[in-house]
């Protein structure tokens, strides 16, 4: 047990070292470096000489992999090109101001889905069911800028009720952030609900299905205590590793809802950072991005572990 | 003669199966819908530039936000160009930058999958942790950044997004060529001799290609909605060519007033995706490949 804890932490090191290979080679590779893509017209004489001292490009490269991956690990991401300050203090607003965002969403998101979820199993294919059913497979299919204009248009715009976009400082306070996030959040957690609801579904229905609800029924248990007791915890398992994949897909889209209302997280970072062609803050943004959804992950197979006897003695592969 | 009699009876059976799956997935409300909206669709795209109005491009400051008409039917955009004629050609870029991307994911993630399910041992550990990596960079930072460091031409994006949208195709090629690799006709080409090649393409192809083609419909939407989203953002296709994100992202701005000019692109771009959508899931039943408990990756 333990040592299949170990290997798990130890594969999803090994993922991130990739990643940081990856991000490190790719950057190396395509054409230009940090400096020519930074500066453009401008990467000549003593400005460009100033950015390749600074970034340390006059080294080898290897070397300057192993110096930069030395101080990722340390915790310490650079210089930042645009803002000319450490990328730890640029980073460190945004990042709170996303995980308020998405810790908002996915606590309004996680509840409502399994409630969703298991509404639409036990009335399948009834009125409630086909309701529900239509209204999350459109919120999962429309593209996330689509979903959110539509409420800006609708909520903001026509009827009035809440502002559009968010104009706030990145340095705002929490309760700055609770009154101007309701928008962004209903647009990231319809989403994330309509994924989770239709996973729990079809999981509770497998498990009603299964021998031994059917002889729960037949022994005669009570409906809802059979739900309680034999559906519901052997339903919700398998749904969690699902869950925390699709949280982790969500990070794309919520670069995306995070720019239509110009919330200032980590995911307008990721396109001010490219935008301004800052690649030192896009490879910190690349590791960072990478470790949640490592993270995620590994968080998602260890509690399946330990909430499923049966997968104890078991090598999880996926 | 006699082979000739025979491939020509493989290819009408072919035929007949094609068409046999496609009555199944017609037979279904969800399937209907969707075959219709998708072939819908497909056929706009096709004849657009016959039907097109105006030109897309011809900007005019007499024009300039106009409401819906009986001259321009959509209204006009900020520019003053005909917003029905961007929001039909809108389609041909959209099917045709996703469908040939796509026809890149399946063709290097199927194969890639194939090999790696055949071959297994170190090679196989090598490139799934590798696979694993590029999964966990989200797939909008690593678009991103080689759009931005090549550029945003569709030459640039249609490879990227079929290299990106391919890497979950691998895994699930992987796990059906895994499926299949132990059943007794593999072991019996092995015996006869037959090269790794040839097993490939005459046993294995023939039985995970169900599994790959579903999901490769599924990764159709998604990359449809990833190349749309790009748009959006500013980094797909560049101005002034019709395409349905950046035409939302442009219009966007004044929707308070001319909102016409941003539901014309969203009902377009929506409707595609559903129609992609609802057709994978009843392409994916009538082959009997349920994959409901599978997350988005």
């Amino acid at each position: 047990m333990l040592l299949l804890i170990l290997k798990r932490i130890g594969l999803g090191l090994i993922t991130l070292f990739i990643v940081s290979l990856i991000t490190f080679v790719g950057v190396e590779v395509l054409p230009g470096d940090a400096c020519t893509t930074y500066l453009e017209r401008e990467a000549y004489g003593p400005a460009l000489d100033a950015c390749i001292k600074r970034l340390g490009l006059d080294i080898p490269s290897y070397q300057r992999y192993l110096d930069w991956a030395a101080n990722v690990v340390r915790g310490d991401f650079g210089y930042s090109l645009s803002g000319e300050m450490p990328i730890n203090e640029v980073l460190g607003p945004r990042v709170k101001n996303s995980l308020v965002l998405a810790s908002v969403s996915i606590l309004i998101g996680i509840p409502l889905a399994i409630v969703l979820g298991i509404i639409t199993a036990l009335w399948r294919d009834k009125l409630p069911d086909i309701i529900i059913s239509t209204i999350t497979i459109f919120s999962m299919t429309i593209p996330e800028f689509i979903s959110a204009t539509l409420l800006i248009l609708i909520v903001a715009i026509w009827l009035g009720w809440l502002p559009g976009i968010v104009i706030i400082p990145s340095d705002a306070t929490f309760y700055e952030l609770l009154s101007n996030i309701i928008l962004p959040v209903v647009a990231i957690s319809m989403i994330m609900t309509a994924h989770m609801a239709r996973m729990v579904r079809s999981s509770v229905i497998q498990v009603m299905a299964s021998d031994y609800v059917q002889m729960a029924i037949l022994k005669g248990v009570p409906y809802w205590k059979m739900v309680f007791r034999h559906v519901l915890p052997n339903a919700l398992l398998p749904a969690i590793n699902v869950v925390a994949l699709t949280i982790a897909w969500l990070l794309g889209g919520v670069v995306v809802t995070e720019v239509v209302f110009n919330y200032p997280g980590l995911g307008r970072l990721v396109i001010e950072s490219i935008s301004n062609r800052d690649l030192p803050v896009v490879q910190a943004l690349a590791i960072i991005l990478a470790s949640i959804y490592v993270g995620i992950n590994l968080i998602a197979d260890l509690m399946t572990l330990m909430l499923n006897p049966r997968l104890k003695s078991l090598q999880i592969k996926k | 003669m006699q082979s000739d009699l025979a491939t020509n009876n493989k290819q009408k059976n072919n035929f007949e199966k094609v068409l046999e799956i496609l009555k199944t997935m017609a037979l279904k409300p969800s399937g209907f819908i969707g075959l219709s909206i998708l072939i819908f669709h497909i056929l706009l795209a096709l004849m657009s530039p016959y039907i097109a109005p105006y030109d897309y491009k011809a900007i005019s400051p007499n024009t300039m936000l106009l409401a819906p008409s009986a001259e321009h039917w959509f209204g006009t955009d900020s520019l003053g160009r005909d917003v029905f004629t961007r929001t039909i050609l809108g389609g041909r870029t959209a099917l045709t930058v996703t469908f040939f991307g796509s026809l890149i994911a399946l063709l290097w993630g199927g194969l890639l999958g194939i090999f790696c399910g055949l071959v297994g041992g170190k090679i196989d550990d090598v490139v799934m942790r590798v696979v694993d990596a590029f999964l966990s960079i989200p797939w909008i930072l690593a678009m991103l950044l080689i759009v931005s460091l090549l550029g945003t031409s569709t030459q640039v994006l249609i490879p990227a997004l079929g290299f990106f949208y391919g890497k979950g195709i691998v895994r699930v090629a992987r796990a059906a060529t895994h499926d299949v690799i132990a059943k007794d006709f593999i072991v019996s080409a092995r015996a006869r001799g037959h090269s790794n090649m040839s097993i490939i393409w005459n046993e294995i192809i023939p039985n995970v290609r169900d599994a790959i083609l579903v999901e490769g419909a599924m990764r159709w939407s998604w990359m449809l909605l990833g190349f749309s989203s790009l748009s959006f953002l500013g980094f797909g296709v560049s101005p002034p060519t019709p395409d349905w994100g950046l035409m939302i992202s442009n219009a966007r701005g004044l929707m308070s007033f001319a909102y016409w000019s941003v539901i014309a692109p969203i009902v377009g771009l929506s409707s595609l995706i559903i129609g992609i959508n609802l057709t994978a899931d009843a392409f994916a039943k009538a082959l009997g490949i349920d994959r409901s408990t599978k997350a988005p990756v």
